[in-house]
């Protein structure tokens, strides 16, 4: 009961095209062989050799064939697509066809460059140009998929990376919500007193960025609040932000300050203050937070937590306090979002034998850089915990948690740098303080950077080259009691050395956000091994992700440093003002989709997308693929028990009908089931 | 079938990796075994178990999928899944008769042509080494060689 | 044709269990509905017809031929020839007909190993002169002939053309009960049957569909056996680790075996469009085996999938138990594979 009539793909035309590439190919392959082998598949209405497909002529060759010979499907057996699909496909549509109705076949590549016998490499050019013919016929128009760019803008984070991103769209024009998890923007940049090489105070170039961040009307800051989902794909996002309860009726406020000095509840600062210093119950992290409005602390605060006090409701002038106020969802568009969300400083206490938070006198990098400030706990001046004696000597120690196998392999990029203003800051603040650096490599790659390493080795520090492999207070010799011995092997003079110190400061390394993974989750990208944002490419593409629409932007990315972070904030920028300009973006259409109606519900493919692309409907029972956020890799069609997941332009007939006929010549199964009448 | 044998080995190469370590292996002009197909899919989890037992069916020596280094795909993980279901098909080839150097899976990034090109001559010797395959003609007597096929007891 | 004019059934088995013939009686009193509207042409398991009252038979004399069992040897092929020629509609009616069943599983096993585990090797034979059954014996009355035992294990419609296919080890009653009343609505009403070449008797997507338990994302783990562990009643079986062939199944026989805590073993055959069930249901359990992840070392993840892999005793014969003859490579090579 064979069915008599053609099927439909029996009855395309294949035109099909040999490029010589020169003596590329035709140097090894026999062109002319494999043209007139090819048009004997009853398929191929025209099959030719030429010297070069991709010139104007060779294009010309297949728009003028598809008209005159009314062509319905082209294969060009060349070099690799990466070179001229797009070239190829662009002639095939000029010549009054979908582009996706061709196919290559790299003989080039594959080929004649691969082999320098002929004989197998025509043999071999047949079987793919085969292939491809089988392929072609199956495969089915394709259009790509317009999808409209909203112009608004989300960006995560609100650190230098954050505020540049945003400063430069908003005065471009552009509006953007920029959300921040604490009650004020400014990010680790405010926490640093001064910045290397220049020794600017970072929060005398912060502050103004802040402040126009904060004046400019194209920007909505949503401070104190957090990303809760993220629905849609590239130029439709659906976000949803919940703004949480400060307490604090922000018309009202005007930032006197008044509620926190009066406040009777002191708290140990462990976020902005690194713990080493206090806030209050009711507080701002720093007198120049933006906004300018205080965050409540209902865990600390003395009347949530036993119904007693409310002082700072009754000396707020304007009635400001307001302790029933409750988070606020809120929801709104964005056409792209900008990842900013910054990096966690390695906890030392990882290494125990560093004898962090065990040994008083060992500080990190954090609680020594807000020791040090101006505006922290000792108003800038360098004493032990015991709040009062100066140290007069201090080592500092590089690479804690990094270029470490039991840690993280990666250098953090930036304590080299950090550790050598360190060694500067004491110098300055105690003159006659010893310093002593144990480093492994000294990396001062940056403009200015070796001219810093250069100034303090003037400056009389000491230099060791080592790793240190211990802190103890365990004295053992004269003139170590009471001190903390760093021991180092002293590699440039080949000795175990120990240093007795007063204080020890840990460089530790720049890790990712320890919640990096669950936010990548939230915004459908991915991590890299270390755990930080994965970028498209690492040279070509730093600041995109894998997911159209997302972009992210400074440590998240990995370790780097301010210049870096500005760079990409703006770089980031750039990219979505991009989009945004072009107002409408086409979105290649290989894409997977399910076929709803036959669809058992058995969500084999529910957790198979990294992209999250496949949804379940609990009222019909089907899973489906979001079109948009789909990126095509075909997981989920090989996955489907069913059969149902169609992957476009690499179905399940598209791929089987190659491979069949790349095996033309070893194919022994004449006899197929719909011949056996 | 002559003397010297010729594996035909068909491939399934990743778009974004394995194939381009084939393209570049050509570009370098590293020359290497004439005996693998090549089949382009996006990511090698597009790699379906039918794919392989069609190649086999259908007169293939051997089966080989390349996809990127964990850690490296351009999809996450797509290579994760193709490794999950290529270590449950070996274990399922192995009852079928069809040994292990048949079927392989190798990790390639983009900048590895000789690694792949490597790997092509490898396979190529072990599978002449083992013979030709041929499902069709040694196993299932298509054409009418149930000769090749019947031990008898 | 008889002198009533009947329209007339046939039924007849193969290599099989009879277990589809009981389920056809399983249909009850619609039995006689069945026998009103049908003359019986031959039915082995239930009338003592001969095959040459068949050979008799003029071409297409049977109105519907329900044929079941895998075809093992040279009878049942000839049977199937012989019956393809006397029948207007030949039906490869349950699993064994349809895709091979477990008389294909002897597939993963050869001819020779066979006999001689047969014939030779096992506790309960005494045979050291190693007598085999022969195709041909010469007796003094003449030549006796055993019907050729075949390497390989066929599904019906490899050796002949068929008409439709109803799947089931058996067929479900209500289903058969079904495909009947829509023949008998073709034979005296003149309704349409369906397309040449169906599946009927069965749904179309993958036994999920039918299956009440609960189904949530698939996070694997590891397998387990079916002793191993006590399922939760209300719980997808796979999620917990049994493996249920459900997903790759196709649907109608209304779930009956995860009802009642044991993980679907495959025997309706394949969902529509799907051609190697076995390899379909490999790749989907493998793909959410939730074991390895990218940031591992490439040893290291190697060793945890095979591990968990590892946890699955039987893949060939637990994917294939049914379809095994219409799966792409369809028996092991020769000399090797489990026997």
């Amino acid at each position: 009961m064979t069915d008599q009539k053609k099927s439909p793909a029996e009855q395309e035309k294949v035109g099909v095209y040999i490029c010589h590439c020169g003596s590329n190919i035709a140097g090894t392959i026999n062109v002319e062989e494999v043209a007139q082998w090819a048009e004997k598949n009853p398929n191929v209405v025209v099959a030719r050799n030429y010297e070069f497909m991709c010139s104007s002529t060779g294009q010309e060759l297949i728009e003028n064939d598809i008209k005159e010979k009314g062509l319905t499907r082209i294969v060009v057996a060349s070099c690799s697509p990466h070179m001229h699909e797009k070239t190829f496909r662009e002639a095939t549509e000029r010549g009054g066809l979908n582009p996706f109705l061709f196919e290559m076949a790299n003989i080039r590549e594959h080929g004649s460059w691969a082999t320098n016998d002929k004989e197998a490499a025509t043999s071999k050019a047949k079987a793919l140009v085969n292939g491809a013919v089988e392929r072609v016929v199956h495969h089915a128009p394709l259009e790509k998929i317009p999808v409209d760019i909203n112009p608004n803008t989300l960006i995560v984070g609100g650190g230098i990376a954050g505020i540049t991103a945003a400063l430069e769209l908003a005065e471009g024009g552009h509006h953007v919500y920029l959300v921040e998890r604490e009650g004020t923007i400014g990010g680790r940049m405010a926490q640093i007193d001064k910045t290397f090489p220049t020794l600017d105070c970072s929060a005398c170039i912060l502050t103004p960025k802040m402040v126009d961040v904060g004046q400019n009307d194209n920007i909505t800051l949503l401070t104190y609040s957090e990303v809760e989902s993220v629905e849609g794909y590239i130029g439709n996002f659906n976000i949803t932000v919940r703004k949480k309860a400060r307490c604090v009726t922000e018309e009202l406020c005007t930032s006197c300050g008044i509620c926190e000095e009066k406040c009777p509840q002191k708290v140990i600062d462990e976020n902005y203050g690194a713990g080493i210093s206090y806030r209050k119950a009711i507080y701002r992290s720093f007198p120049q937070a933006v906004p300018g409005y205080p965050v409540l602390d209902k865990e600390n605060c003395t009347y949530f937590q036993t119904g007693k006090c409310k002082v700072c409701e009754q000396v707020c002038p304007t009635e400001a306090i307001d302790y029933e106020q409750e988070d606020k969802v809120i929801t709104f568009d964005v056409g792209n979002i900008i990842l900013a969300t910054g990096y966690d400083l390695f906890d030392a206490r990882q290494i125990p034998q560093y004898g962090y938070g065990r040994l008083a006198n060992v500080f990190s990098s954090l609680e020594f850089e807000r020791m040090v400030n101006a505006s922290g706990p000792t108003a800038g001046h360098i004493v032990l915990r015991d709040g009062v004696t100066e140290p007069e000597s201090i080592a500092i120690v590089h690479c804690v948690g990094s270029r470490d196998q039991n840690h993280n392999e990666y250098c953090s990029k930036v304590c080299c740098m950090y550790s050598l203003k360190f060694a500067h800051l004491v110098h300055e603040h105690l003159p006659d303080a010893e310093v002593y650096n144990f480093y492994i490599d000294m990396r001062t790659p940056g403009k200015g950077y070796e001219e810093f390493y250069h100034r303090l080795l003037n400056e009389g520090t000491h230099f060791i080259r080592g790793r240190v492999a211990e802190i103890t207070d365990a004295d053992r010799h004269p003139g170590e009691e009471g001190k903390l011995i760093v021991q180092a092997e002293n590699t440039l003079l080949g000795i175990q050395q120990r240093t007795p110190v007063d204080m020890v400061i840990l460089s530790a390394g720049i890790e990712a956000r320890h919640d990096a993974e669950d936010v990548s989750k939230l915004f459908k990208m991915g991590c890299d091994h270390d755990g930080f944002f994965n970028e498209r490419h690492p040279k070509l593409a730093p600041v995109s992700t894998m997911t159209d629409g997302v972009f992210i932007a400074g440590a998240c990315q990995g370790p780097k440093d301010i210049p870096d972070t500005v760079a990409q904030g703006g770089a980031a920028a750039s990219q979505v003002a991009k989009l945004i300009s072009q107002g409408t973006v086409l979105m290649e259409p290989v894409r997977a989709s399910i076929r709803e109606e036959e669809c058992s519900g058995c969500r084999i493919c529910n957790t198979l997308c990294p992209y999250n692309a496949i949804e379940f409907d609990e009222e019909k029972f089907v899973s489906r693929v979001i079109t948009a956020l789909c990126q095509g890799c075909g997981t989920c069609v090989a996955a489907c028990p069913s059969g149902v997941i169609d992957g476009a332009h690499f179905t399940y007939t598209q791929v089987m009908a190659e491979l069949k006929g790349v095996l033309w010549d070893v194919q022994s199964d004449v006899l197929t089931k719909q011949e056996v009448a | 079938m002559s003397d010297h044998f010729e594996p035909v080995i068909v491939g399934f190469l990743c778009n974004w990796c394995s194939y381009r370590a084939a393209d570049l292996a050509g570009t370098a002009r590293i020359k290497y075994a004439p005996n693998l197909r090549p089949i382009r899919v996006m990511c090698s989890g597009r790699v379906d178990p039918q794919f392989v037992l069609q190649a086999l069916r259908s007169g293939a020596d051997g089966v080989l999928i390349a996809g990127c280094h964990p850690g490296e795909c351009h999809y996450v993980n797509g290579n994760i899944k193709a490794l999950r279901r290529f270590t449950l098909l070996r274990k399922t080839l192995e009852q079928w008769g069809i040994e292990q150097e048949r079927v392989q899976l190798l990790w390639a990034s983009a900048s590895e042509g000789t690694v792949l090109a490597a790997a092509v001559n490898r396979m190529t010797e072990e599978l002449r080494a083992l013979g030709p395959l041929r499902w069709g003609e040694k196993v299932l007597g298509d054409n009418g060689a149930a000769h090749l096929v019947v031990e008898e007891v | 044709m008889t002198e009533n004019g009947k329209p007339k059934l046939a039924m007849y088995w193969a290599s099989s269990c009879g277990g589809c013939e009981i389920s056809v009686l399983n249909i009850h009193e619609n039995i006689l509905t069945v026998d009103e509207v049908f003359d019986i042409a031959f039915f082995p398991c239930i009338a003592d017809f001969k095959i040459k009252d068949v050979e008799a038979y003029p071409d297409g004399y049977i109105d519907i031929c329900l044929f079941n069992g895998a075809i093992r040897n040279s009878e049942n092929e000839e049977m199937a020839q012989l019956l393809r020629q006397k029948s207007k509609v030949l039906v490869a009616f349950g699993s064994c007909a349809y895709e091979g069943c477990i008389p294909a599983l002897s597939n993963l096993t050869t001819k020779k190993a066979t006999f001689e585990k047969v014939y030779f090797n096992n506790p309960t034979i005494d045979n050291p002169d190693r007598i085999l059954p022969q195709h041909s014996t010469e007796v003094a009355e003449g030549e006796l002939t055993l019907p050729h035992f075949y390497h390989t294990v066929k599904s019906l419609d490899q050796v002949v053309e068929v008409d439709y296919f109803i799947p089931g080890c058996p067929p479900e009653p209500p289903q058969i009960w079904a495909v009947l009343q829509v023949v008998i609505g073709a034979l005296t009403a003149g309704q349409p049957l369906p397309p040449a070449g169906s599946i009927i008797g069965a749904g179309t997507m993958a036994l999920c569909d039918e299956c009440t338990r609960e189904k949530k994302e698939k996070t694997i783990k590891r397998f387990f056996r079916p002793y191993e562990i006590q399922p939760n009643p209300d719980q997808c079986l796979l999620e917990q680790g049994i493996i249920c062939m459900g997903i790759a199944t196709r649907s109608g026989c209304g779930a009956l075996c995860p009802s009642v805590g044991i993980g679907c073993r495959g025997c309706y055959g394949p969902p529509d469009g799907v051609e190697d069930q076995g390899a379909k249901m490999l790749s989907a359990i493998a793909s959410v085996l939730d074991v390895g992840h990218e940031s591992m070392d490439e040893d290291v993840l190697e060793e945890l999938i095979q591990e968990a892999v590892d946890t699955i005793a039987d893949p060939a014969g637990t994917f294939y138990r049914f379809s095994m003859a219409h799966s792409i490579l369809k028996r092991v090579k020769n000399g090797k594979g489990a026997a």
